[in-house]
């Protein structure tokens, strides 16, 4: 199969920073606002090189979602960041009618999403972001595999109208994605062929779907592996084209199985061609303290779980 | 004043307007709609800096944002007579397919609706929002904002009111319609908010108070005096006295009409109390 070189592990908030950096130099209408996270957001350059168009907002999320809103009208692009949760969860009404239903271009990018932030535990640790966002009438929804990705996806976004959640994590993972890929939202990205099941991934899932691909190709199984960054809108052409070769597929999420990719697959499965579907995502639970690792193991999120996800698939068929 | 009739006979207008649309469709909110009629009569007759036609952005004009939705009907009413779409359309307020949705939307792209409001408390975030931007732009116009007595409620007005004067968005104007009522009663018996200017002060914003807030001429002295105070790094707050129902006796000082609409018999009553005597005409 297609080998894939990590170039560097590093997490995907700084492949977010990165992309705030350049798109500060290069379009001058980008703002970006922040609730009292700028570390860990990655937004310390910006701040530095245009201090003028960054907003420290302090501790009030819901009042960024509305002030962004705002600095849309008069053609700013506002980047907001704060993590996952709080960049959902807690403005669902603010993102629903000032940004969503106003049809603002703001820009939604969340950080510690998932289980992969580690010992802060549930309080901080959403697994719901996706379905809350995807839910949305307008909303763009991606999540982005590793820090050549987020970059991309960060600057791709300022050419993008209209409302977007860009979602992201803290943890140091391996980076592959070459850096001069361009993002197309809503375009999958095909990282190895095969012909017995098809693996859609997002997000940090993503690497440990191609681990599990080499495992299952010494085990005799050759494995299709996509990568979704955008979920909403999804790349249904290239989910249908390639289940129709193998007959069956596994999604893997760091999200409740519950309104997360998979059940986006799904409906698009039922509707043109019903298929036997695996899920690698959280079983309808909170999340706990305890290191990424072992998070990832305890809730079956690596590429074991996938492995086995796929074996048990393939009966299926 | 009688330099000021055109705006009176305006604001008669719009108080028929506003009691026919609600009775057209038995729904709707006449109450907080008719005690600030005068407010945006003024706002949109005299006050604002506007440029014709509608541009979402709005540079080089003054913009105005409604945080407390639900009385749509008198903002619908004066942007229709403030020439943004034609006055006929009002007649499809809060019906299927209308742009006139029951709480303002920029959704179905009705002019002179910049943002979406009706799940209260966000307008202020917005409004300053949109100050900010000007700042940006260089603009030097000013951004108007509406918020309910009772929507400050809302704790997300409080995260805003904070900033703004933290930030010195010196460029806002936001006024409170201080009509002491809500759905469930009083304000006072839902959830006392003691004292506003206090609070507002408290939060470092330049308070005003306009005490007859259903007089057009107080209205003109009192926003023009707010006008004077901005760009001097302070956000300002103007205190609108009203009272809820204004210009229909069986209406006033009451929450009983907050949302709820009058039958044939009270919409006889409430437009023989409201002839037009100037130049505008029923939709």
């Amino acid at each position: 199969m297609k080998k894939y070189e990590n170039t560097g592990s590093k997490d995907t908030r700084s492949g977010f920073g990165a992309g705030m950096t350049e798109l500060g130099q290069k379009n001058e209408n980008v703002v970006a606002l922040c609730a009292d996270l700028i570390g860990s957001l990655k937004f310390d350059d910006f701040k530095k090189n245009h201090p003028e168009r960054f907003f420290q907002i302090g501790i009030a999320e819901a009042n960024m979602i509305g002030i962004a809103a705002g600095l849309t009208i008069g053609g700013k692009i506002p980047f907001t960041g704060t993590f996952a949760n709080f960049s959902t969860g807690r403005v669902y009404d603010q993102i629903r009618q000032s940004v969503a239903y106003s049809d603002k271009n703001v820009k939604i990018c969340a950080s510690h999403a998932g289980l992969t932030l580690g010992e802060d535990g549930a309080t901080h640790q959403i697994l719901e972001d996706i379905g809350l966002m995807k839910m949305l009438p307008g909303m763009t929804v991606i999540n982005t595999c590793d820090y050549n990705q987020t970059k991309a996806a960060t600057i791709a976004l300022a050419e993008h109208h209209g409302p977007a959640y860009l979602r992201f994590g803290r943890p140091v993972v391996p980076n592959f994605t070459p850096a001069d890929q361009p993002f197309v939202i809503g375009k999958a990205i095909m990282l190895n062929e095969g012909t017995d099941v098809t693996i859609i991934a997002t997000g940090h899932l993503v690497w440990e779907a191609l681990i599990a691909a080499e495992k299952l190709e010494a085990k005799g199984i050759s494995a299709e592996v996509i990568n979704i960054h955008t979920i909403k809108p999804l790349d249904e052409e290239a989910i249908l084209k390639s289940v129709a070769k193998t007959g069956c597929v596994v999604t893997a999420e760091e999200h409740n199985f519950l309104g997360g990719l998979g059940e986006s697959v799904s409906r698009v499965l039922a509707l043109n061609n019903p298929k036997p579907q695996e899920f690698v995502a959280v079983q309808d639970s909170f999340g706990e303290s305890g290191t990424p690792e072992q998070l990832m193991e305890k809730y079956k999120l690596n590429n074991q779980a996938i492995v086995e996800a796929v074996e048990k698939v393939i009966k299926r068929k | 004043m009688s330099n000021t009739q055109h705006l009176q006979d305006f604001s008669t207008q719009v108080r028929r307007d506003i009691l026919r649309m609600v009775h057209a469709v038995n729904s709707g909110h006449p109450g907080g709609s008719l005690g600030c009629t005068e407010f945006f009569t003024v706002l949109y007759q005299h006050l604002m800096d506007r440029k014709p036609g509608f541009n979402m952005d709005g540079i080089g004009e003054d913009l105005f944002f409604l945080s407390n939705g639900h009385i749509s009907p008198v903002f619908y009413s004066v942007l229709a007579r403030s020439g943004y779409f034609p006055i006929s359309e009002l007649a499809t307020f809060r019906k299927l397919n209308s742009r006139l949705q029951g709480h303002p939307t920029t959704h179905e792209g009705l002019p002179g609706v910049r943002m979406a409001s009706g799940s209260l408390g966000q307008g202020m975030s917005v409004a300053i929002g949109a100050a900010q931007a000007k700042k940006l732009n260089n603009d030097n116009h000013l951004i108007y904002s509406l918020h309910g007595d009772g929507e400050l409620q809302e704790g997300q007005n409080w995260e805003a009111i904070m900033y703004a004067s933290a930030k010195k968005i010196d460029n806002l104007i936001a006024t409170i319609d201080l009509n002491g009522q809500q759905i469930d009663g009083p304000t006072d018996e839902v959830l006392n908010m003691g004292n506003l200017k206090a609070k507002f002060e408290a939060f470092d914003w330049d308070v005003m108070e306009i005490k007859e807030g259903n007089d057009i001429d107080a209205i003109i002295k009192g926003m023009e005096e707010a006008k004077t105070r901005t760009g001097k790094g302070k956000p300002v707050c103007v205190l609108l006295h009203t009272v809820m129902g204004h210009g229909v006796d069986f209406m006033m000082h009451t929450h009983a009409w907050h949302g709820k609409a009058p039958n044939d018999d009270q919409l006889a009553i409430g437009l023989a109390q409201n002839y037009n005597t100037g130049g505008e005409t029923d939709y």
